[in-house]
């Protein structure tokens, strides 16, 4: 039996996408899992991997060419068997049905990860994970209770092994990974957190009002902002001495802020949240968010997951690597979503202070300006001080003025006394 | 309470609400000097005379219509059928006029009537005599549809439909007229629209009615042995259709058999799994599953005849499925 390669969705904004390049000519043996085309998402460039063993024996779409995901890319089949059903039947040309949906799951994005009919796209090899219960087109096979209570315990369906029929994932395969503390989609972090990504809150009244009316007002995510002023004094000390140490550590004063950010988050879990439409998520983890500029345009935000557990060392490394990757576009998709919380810097490229946009579904982001230089007074002399403006940006139906300011206080208490860091 | 059997307890009914209401009368075949094909009209032409209870000539048609035109005059009739296998002869009269009198004449002539008889397969009656046809007058809108399992639920269920301002079809079954079980004495009614739980569960929900309730029931409690505790709901009206104690089960047990002795296309599991999977999709842990009459005319042939019948090993075995044992 002919299987079919199709437009992969490699990301929950991701409605079309560009043939780069086929690594494999028709004719060519394919096995499965081997890199078969190279495509452009809106967010990264990838490998698709083949889902099937065979011959390519057609290349519908070529290299250069665009269309919307869902739609076949190719036939893989065996050299003498006729493809002529799968090629008329699907098309070359623009399929009407996958035109239409990605708009639609634009609308809804609270729901499933998409169950896209997709060929499993990887930027690099997997690993030794599990094999999911992928059926013959790539579809995971679950039950809709399974889905649901997935969903609401953050679990990627797809590191779950099915038990029913077909390796259909049902209730007990999703309530034994719950128990199990499965890790949460293929970036499990070196730390394993034990219990659920998140807890719901039902929204009150009150909530729900305060939701419409500012809604209402200000767009989709009535953003507000508050601004604070930092003395940097002793964070430009500790990235100076931690340097000295270490001479292969370059620690930037955006690794120190994306920890003092972290830790302060744990003391203000309501900061670390979401709104979901009928409830208030709080995050039980909290990934960072780091807003980088793609060089010839363009913006990506790549996530350090469990930051607050993380070393200054660790979260330095880790960014620089995701922000360089993030620049040439190598990024992968489970290396840019699921963030919690973000951070945007343009401090050095010497703003002062400005404000950053929610990236939803967070609830905050926080805008970092320049550590200037500059006079300032302390105990009624004029010296110099390293200071740093810094404004959160809050999604008012989760984050209310005076809770957004707690969190800046922590905030600054943190990078001014950055010993507290580390206790 | 008195224990008494079910054709008794549909008789009950009919005689208290003679008693009640005069412009109740009852005609049929057989329903009167014969006392009835099967004694459900037993000493009713006694009691209340020749101009209530009347002996009809082999005419559904003719006599439905005698029906529809007495009740939009003001009067309540009660017509049997011998069986329902017979009520397709007067389908234009139930169809056409009894159910749509009210809506085709604004509002002003209702047509309260009761047509009532046995339905189903009996004993080795073959492929004309042994049809469950609930789902043909479910289709209709403009009719209500009462399907009993039990004496109690038969006497409480037939004062209802005789009270009801719109034409009930109240099928009965003919192996469950000698089932017996306590039923209240006198006032007692229930109202149409509202199912029952005949048994409380929470692994799998089984949805039953008439005399296939019973074999949900033996079902269970084979089941229970086997650690797996069904629940049994019984519609007990399928038009109109109590959905929400149905969903309120799945949402529950996250999965469903429909148990009908009707076949299986456009059967009232069709309905029930389309409300189902509509309004409880994201409960559902498994497909559901319907057991069903097997879709051929009835053979005449007695080992024949209990194959095409749902059975309590069918049951299991589509509980099994759903559960995803064995």
């Amino acid at each position: 039996m002919a299987s079919r390669v199709l437009m992969p969705k490699g990301s929950d904004t991701m409605t079309e996408g560009k043939v780069l390049k086929w690594l494999k000519n028709e004719g060519e043996q394919v096995a499965n899992g081997d890199p078969l085309v190279e495509i452009e998402t809106d967010k990264v460039d990838m490998e698709v991997e083949s889902m099937a063993s065979g011959v390519l024996r057609k290349v519908l779409v070529q290299a250069g060419e665009t269309v919307p995901v869902g739609q076949m890319l190719a036939v893989i089949g065996k050299a003498e068997e006729d493809i002529s059903s799968f090629i008329s039947s699907n098309g070359g040309g623009a399929a009407a049905k996958p035109a239409a949906a990605p708009e639609k799951k634009e609308a809804e994005p609270k729901e499933a990860p998409p169950p896209q009919p997709m060929a499993r796209a990887e930027a690099t090899a997997p690993g030794p994970a599990p094999t999911p219960p992928v059926a013959d087109r790539g579809r995971i096979l679950a039950s809709p209770l399974a889905r649901r209570i997935a969903r609401e315990a953050g679990l990627d369906l797809a590191s779950i092994q099915g038990s029913g029929p077909n390796g259909r994932i049902i209730r007990r395969d999703v309530e034994s990974a719950t128990a199990a503390g499965a890790p949460a989609g293929a970036a499990a972090p070196q730390f394993a957190p034990q219990g659920p990504e998140f807890r719901d809150e039902p929204l009150s009244q009150m909530r729900k009002t305060i939701a419409q009316r500012l809604a209402q007002s200000l767009g989709p995510v009535p953003h507000f902002y508050l601004t604070i002023d930092v003395d940097m004094k002793k964070a430009k000390e500790l990235r100076e001495s931690a340097n000295n140490l270490k001479t292969d550590l370059k620690l930037t004063y955006n690794d120190i802020i994306v920890k003092a950010c972290a830790v302060a988050l744990t003391q203000h879990p309501d900061v670390n949240a979401s709104y979901t439409g009928n409830a208030i998520r709080y995050h039980n983890r909290i990934h960072l968010g780091i807003a980088v500029a793609i060089e010839g345009g363009g913006l990506i935000t790549p996530v350090v997951r469990d930051c607050n557990l993380k070393t200054l060392q660790q979260i330095s490394s880790e960014s620089k690597d995701l922000i360089a990757r993030a620049r040439t576009r190598k990024l992968k998709p489970e290396e840019y979503t699921g963030g919690t919380f973000s951070v945007s810097n343009l401090g050095m490229m010497g703003i002062v202070e400005f404000s950053a946009v929610i990236n939803p579904p967070e609830g905050a982001i926080l805008a970092i300006g320049s550590v200037e230089e500059k006079p300032v007074v302390e105990g009624g002399q004029i010296t110099i001080g390293y200071r740093c403006r810094m404004t959160l940006s809050c999604d008012h139906r989760v984050v209310d003025g005076a809770i957004g300011a707690k969190f800046l206080q922590t905030l600054q208490q943190i990078l001014e006394n950055p010993l507290l860091m580390a206790l | 309470m008195a224990v008494i059997a079910f054709r008794e307890a549909l008789n009950q009914a009919m005689r208290e609400e003679m008693q009640r209401d005069e412009t109740i009368f009852l005609m049929g075949e057989e329903v009167g000097a014969y006392n009835g094909a099967y004694k459900v009209t037993k000493g009713l032409l006694d009691e209340f005379g020749p101009k209530r209870v009347l002996d009809t000539p082999i005419t559904e048609l003719g006599f439905t219509g005698l029906g529809v035109g007495a009740a939009m005059t003001g009067l309540r009739p009660i017509v049997e059928m011998m069986t329902f296998n017979f009520s397709l002869l007067a389908l234009d009269e139930i169809v056409n006029s009894a159910a749509k009198m009210l809506y085709m004449s604004g509002g002003q002539l209702g047509v309260p009537m009761v047509v009532r008889g046995p339905g189903g397969a009996g004993h080795q009656l073959a492929a004309t005599h042994s049809q469950a046809l609930e789902s043909w007058f479910c289709h209709i809108p403009g009719l209500k549809v009462v399907t009993p399992s039990t004496p109690a639920d038969a006497k409480g269920l037939l004062k209802s439909s005789i009270r009801d301002n719109n034409t009930v079809i109240f099928i009965e079954s003919e192996v469950l007229y000698g089932l017996k079980g306590e039923v209240p004495e006198g006032e007692y009614t229930i109202p149409l629209g509202v199912a029952e739980i005949k048994r409380p569960g929470s692994d799998v929900t089984l949805v039953a009615h008439a005399k296939m309730v019973h074999v949900a029931l033996q079902a269970a409690e084979e089941l229970e042995k086997e650690g797996i505790d069904a629940e049994v709901v019984d519609p007990r009206t399928l038009r109109p259709l109590d959905t929400e104690t149905i969903l309120q089960s799945i949402r529950k047990t996250n999965r469903a058999v429909i148990v009908e002795e009707g076949w299986p296309f456009c059967g009232i599991g069709a309905q029930v799994v389309d409300t189902i999977q509509h309004q409880a999709f994201d409960y559902l842990d498994a497909p559901i599953l319907r057991v069903t009459g097997i879709d051929v005319p009835m053979p005449y042939a007695k080992p024949l005849e209990h194959l095409h019948a749902p059975d309590k090993a069918r049951v299991i075995d589509a509980v099994h499925r759903v559960t995803y044992r064995g």
